[in-house]
């Protein structure tokens, strides 16, 4: 699957990062390289085979349905960039 | 004793002389802090931690008074810059990680300081542990401690824990934590002449550790021997109900399993583990290897991992998907760098474009895509169902086999700036490491030789899933045979 510098763009959209539209290029490039190497899996038959979920067979524990932490107010927000009043802030997204 | 010895020890050794009162945890660490400092032209240390060493070994030194002392009570310690360690520096390696000072202790760092151990301080690392070279490091390359025989230009460490293997082979540390995604311990271990271990998904608990795949991601100990191994791994894991991947099982003795008696053990011998230029010198250590636990008694097995070709393109996708998600975490609000921007969307997209370096961004693009409409089935489904059909290749040949010998990496330690123009070269260094982390399974490194240019070569052992006695077993058989002795040119206090 060859990807386009359209196709970064939207990928890097998606992921929320910004890409210059020199390294979209550059990019297009070497996702396509890798992309096209890991083709390659379209050999193996996997017809009737589930994906794996677990890497090691367990039954996934349950706990008490219980609060049993908080109250952690100043640790959660100290290492925010910015912040005010126990918030973290961002840049304004209402008008 | 000399400062130098003290450092030249190993962690059983100097575990013995501190049992007997023949050495205090503060000389130990004293001897240790200057090591570090000694070493900072490797650039191995993202941070150094002196102060907060000196004060953990005054603490050792006190508890054993008391009587008190835990299994790595006094012996002083690398870690990984991926382990949160609470009110120090923890960086990941990345720029995005900028000042982020943890409020909580990772359980595995907090269990070896349970145990008694004390922190020299931070390791270098690839960012975000994506790497095979420790080039992609915010904090600049570290540089191995070994260098090619008549050529003194800088090889690589190794990668993704390339700080704490350059920091353990050129004795500024006594052993050190890496993590282990798809041969992030093992081959820097191979690489820099050291043993690096990988223990079964779900031994050692991921709470606290900077998250890259979290499927695949294991903490393991490096260090100089085996038994060094052995003795840090017992600490560094148990269950953790922080962790709901951590097993809930009893935690061996490990060292109890060095009993150096293999006879009548079947070593499996993978045909497919081999690929094109792998150098000849490789081959003959492998097939000395066999011979060495031939002669111990053991028995090879010839075994087939017929899908071992698919395992790189298979995490290729699985890694770089688990890890866009685990990476959505960084967007300039809770933690780290901020890059300011007039609306939200632009301050994620600025903060991300300018925090995270090149490779990352590559993977996490890779990850947003094999996971996008469209295309979730065809790569992503696909590779899980790939990864579940190179475990089966595991569970079958451990039918025939207690373990399987294989070399660690396809090549020695490369010149720092090799490969990084070549994506898919970089990728193949973990050949023979990532199907263990596809499969769950623990694995260890050793180092068997040196190469033509005199660098080290490593062997791996690769083990059932949770029994890495018989894993540990073996391995210090082939150390042993293996008799390897042989130093870096480069060491921190000689």
């Amino acid at each position: 699957m060859a990807v386009d510098k359209d196709t970064v763009a939207h990928i890097a959209r998606l992921a929320r990062i910004r890409i210059s539209d020199e390294q979209r290029g550059a990019l297009a490039g070497e996702l396509s390289d890798i992309l096209g190497w890991i083709e390659q899996l379209g050999e193996v038959e996997t017809d009737g085979v589930e994906p794996m979920t677990s890497v090691v067979a367990m039954k996934p524990p349950l706990r008490e349905d219980k609060v049993t932490d908080g109250d952690r107010v100043e640790e959660i927000v100290q290492n925010a960039p910015e912040g005010a009043h126990g918030f973290f802030t961002v840049p304004k997204v209402v008008e | 004793m000399a400062t130098d010895g003290l450092t030249k020890l190993t962690i059983a050794e100097a575990r013995d002389l501190l049992d007997k009162g023949e050495l205090s945890a503060k000389e130990l660490t004293d001897a240790h802090t200057a090591a570090v400092e000694a070493a900072r032209p490797l650039n191995a240390f993202i941070t150094e931690t002196p102060e907060q060493a000196q004060a953990m070994a005054a603490a050792s030194d006190a508890r054993r008074a008391k009587g008190e002392a835990g299994v790595l009570e006094g012996i002083p310690l690398a870690i990984k810059d991926l382990f949160c360690t609470e009110g120090v520096l923890t960086t990941a390696g990345s720029h995005i990680l900028d000042g982020f000072h943890p409020t909580y202790e990772s359980t595995v760092s907090a269990n070896l300081w349970q145990a008694g151990a004390v922190m020299l301080g931070k390791t270098n690392m690839d960012e975000f542990a994506m790497g095979s070279s420790n080039m992609t490091s915010y904090y600049g390359p570290v540089e191995s401690p070994w260098r090619r025989r008549g050529d003194n230009r800088a090889l690589v460490p190794g990668g993704s824990s390339g700080g704490s293997a350059a920091a353990v082979a050129a004795r500024a540390a006594l052993g050190g934590t890496g993590t282990d995604t798809g041969g992030s311990i093992r081959q820097p271990a191979s690489f820099a002449g050291i043993v690096g271990m990988k223990p079964t998904y779900g031994r050692c608990s991921r709470w606290g550790i900077v998250a890259f795949a979290s499927s695949l991601d294991q903490a393991g100990p490096m260090t100089r021997t085996v038994r060094d191994s052995a003795i840090m791994l017992r600490a560094m894991a148990g269950h953790d109900p922080k962790d709901s991947t951590s097993v809930d099982r009893p935690v061996p003795d490990y060292e109890a399993a060095l009993t150096g008696d293999i006879r009548g053990l079947k070593v499996g011998i993978p045909k497919e583990y081999r690929v094109d230029n792998m150098p000849q010198e490789i081959e003959t250590l492998w097939q000395q290897g066999v011979d060495w636990l031939k002669q111990a008694g053991a028995e090879p097995v010839e075994i087939s991992l017929p899908h071992t070709r698919y395992a790189l393109s298979t995490y290729y996708i699985i890694a770089p998907a688990e890890a866009s998600s685990n990476l959505a975490r960084y967007d300039g609000v809770r933690f780290g760098l901020r890059v300011p921007a007039d609306s939200l969307i632009e301050m994620y997209e600025a903060t991300r474009g300018e925090g995270f370096g090149a490779e990352v961004k590559r993977r996490v693009l890779i990850g947003t895509y094999v996971l996008s409409a469209g295309y979730y089935d065809a790569y992503y489904n696909k590779a899980r169902r790939v990864r579940k059909v190179i475990a089966r290749d595991f569970d079958e040949a451990f039918e025939r086999c207690d373990v399987i010998l294989t070399p660690t990496s396809p090549s020695d330690a490369f010149p720092v700036g090799a490969k990084m123009d070549d994506p898919i070269a970089m990728y193949l260094n973990d050949v023979f490491t990532v199907p263990a982390n596809l499969s769950g399974l623990p694995g260890i490194s050793v180092p068997a030789g040196l190469s033509g240019d005199g660098l080290p070569l490593g062997l791996q052992v690769i083990g059932r899933a949770f029994d890495e006695e018989t894993m540990f077993k073996v391995a210090d058989v082939v150390e042993q045979a293996a008799g390897f002795d042989a130093e870096p040119q480069f060491m921190a206090a000689s």
